[in-house]
């Protein structure tokens, strides 16, 4: 404990789910202090009590995306949630790995089939066959550089695709940040591989089988709509369908 | 051809949105004036204009259900492929069949 950070009240009950696909969940007793995060906690439990609890984090503040959790039913990014927001009117912790992932061991997923999503989407830069003689000019105000702009903050978290209720009932739907990363690029003026990317999200298990619940647009961490993102998805694959290419 | 069935659904809603409210205005007015079967059939009888409304209606709903039945079916149940396809398009022209005969029974009664 760092000198000069308060310790407040009782311990925190914090149930941390042990095991894999089948587990259960261990109580254990944490310290509270000022201004704790979820993540505090965790790391608090696998230094000061139990050095085999498996958790993932790399950088503490908002920006990798490795610590995302579900704490008390909901997912979250532990680093940037704090335990009294975390809490509300709840008493205690109860920390899970993230729903829809295959669970590698206590709150670390297996991130594999997620990412896979993304290259299925054609989730990546593609310039074509020829590379480009200059610089491209892409105006900030343009539209396309906006709708870009938009979504291009993820960090990867897999927060959306935990919240995502069309990915728990069919796994192969491609999810909110697959197709929220192919928007990006589907309005990425440099890029040449549009034809193949529009055809995988337009593919059986791709954007028109979002159901606009926007559970990914509630729960993203950095504030991104990738509702919105798939909504411009649909509407490029019906123009597309209709003869008008982007 | 999801593209197609896609489109395909959301414009047959808006159909739908139209041909349902006059529907619903239809019996609404039919059920308050106290009108029997015999006052309806002899209103719809030969009215061209209910025969094209409920034609549309008719093709609206054929090409409608059986789009969303099939979403339905792909995320709830494993039912995928070729013989979905099929029965859906069997269902399409039973709603269909039944539809039209319906539509033309009541213009010529």
């Amino acid at each position: 404990m760092h000198p000069g950070v308060a310790v407040t009240g009782e311990p925190l009950s914090v149930e941390v789910w042990r095991g894999a696909a089948t587990g259960r969940f261990q109580t254990f007793r944490v310290a509270r202090s000022a201004n704790q995060t979820v993540l505090d906690v965790v790391t608090s439990i696998q230094r000061e009590q139990d050095a085999t609890l498996a958790y993932r984090f790399a950088c503490r503040v908002g920006m990798c995306g490795s610590c995302a959790m579900t704490v008390n039913g909901r997912p979250r990014w532990t680093c940037r949630t704090r335990v009294a927001a975390a809490l509300g009117s709840a008493t205690a912790l109860r920390l899970e790995p993230l729903r829809n992932f295959t669970v590698v061991r206590d709150l670390a997923v297996d991130m594999r089939e997620f990412f896979d999503k993304w290259h299925a989407a054609k989730g990546h830069f593609e310039p074509g066959a020829q590379p480009a003689e200059d610089f491209a000019v892409v105006p900030p105000a343009s539209p396309r550089r906006q709708a870009a702009d938009a979504g291009i903050e993820c960090i990867g978290c897999g927060i959306c695709h935990s919240a995502c209720d069309v990915v728990a009932w069919n796994p192969d739907y491609l999810g909110p940040a697959a197709l929220n990363r192919a928007w990006t690029l589907v309005n990425d003026v440099r890029d040449r591989g549009n034809a193949a990317r529009m055809a995988a999200v337009a593919a059986g298990s791709g954007c028109h089988l979002c159901h606009t619940h926007m559970n990914c647009t509630q729960f993203c961490p950095k504030g991104l709509a990738p509702t919105y993102a798939i909504a411009g998805l649909k509407r490029a694959m019906v123009a597309r369908a209709v003869g008008r290419t982007r | 051809m999801t593209a197609i069935l896609f489109l395909a659904q959301r414009l047959s809603a808006a159909v739908l949105a139209l041909a349902v409210s006059v529907h619903l205005a239809t019996i609404i007015y039919a059920a308050r004036a106290g009108m029997t079967a015999a006052d309806v059939l002899a209103r719809t009888h030969g009215n061209r204009a209910f025969l094209i409304i409920y034609l549309v209606f008719v093709v609206a709903v054929a090409i409608h259900a059986p789009i969303g039945l099939r979403n339905v079916l792909r995320e709830w149940t494993v039912w995928r492929g070729r013989s979905l396809d099929l029965a859906l398009a069997a269902f399409a022209l039973l709603l269909l069949a039944l539809g039209l005969r319906a539509a033309v029974a009541v213009f010529v009664a």
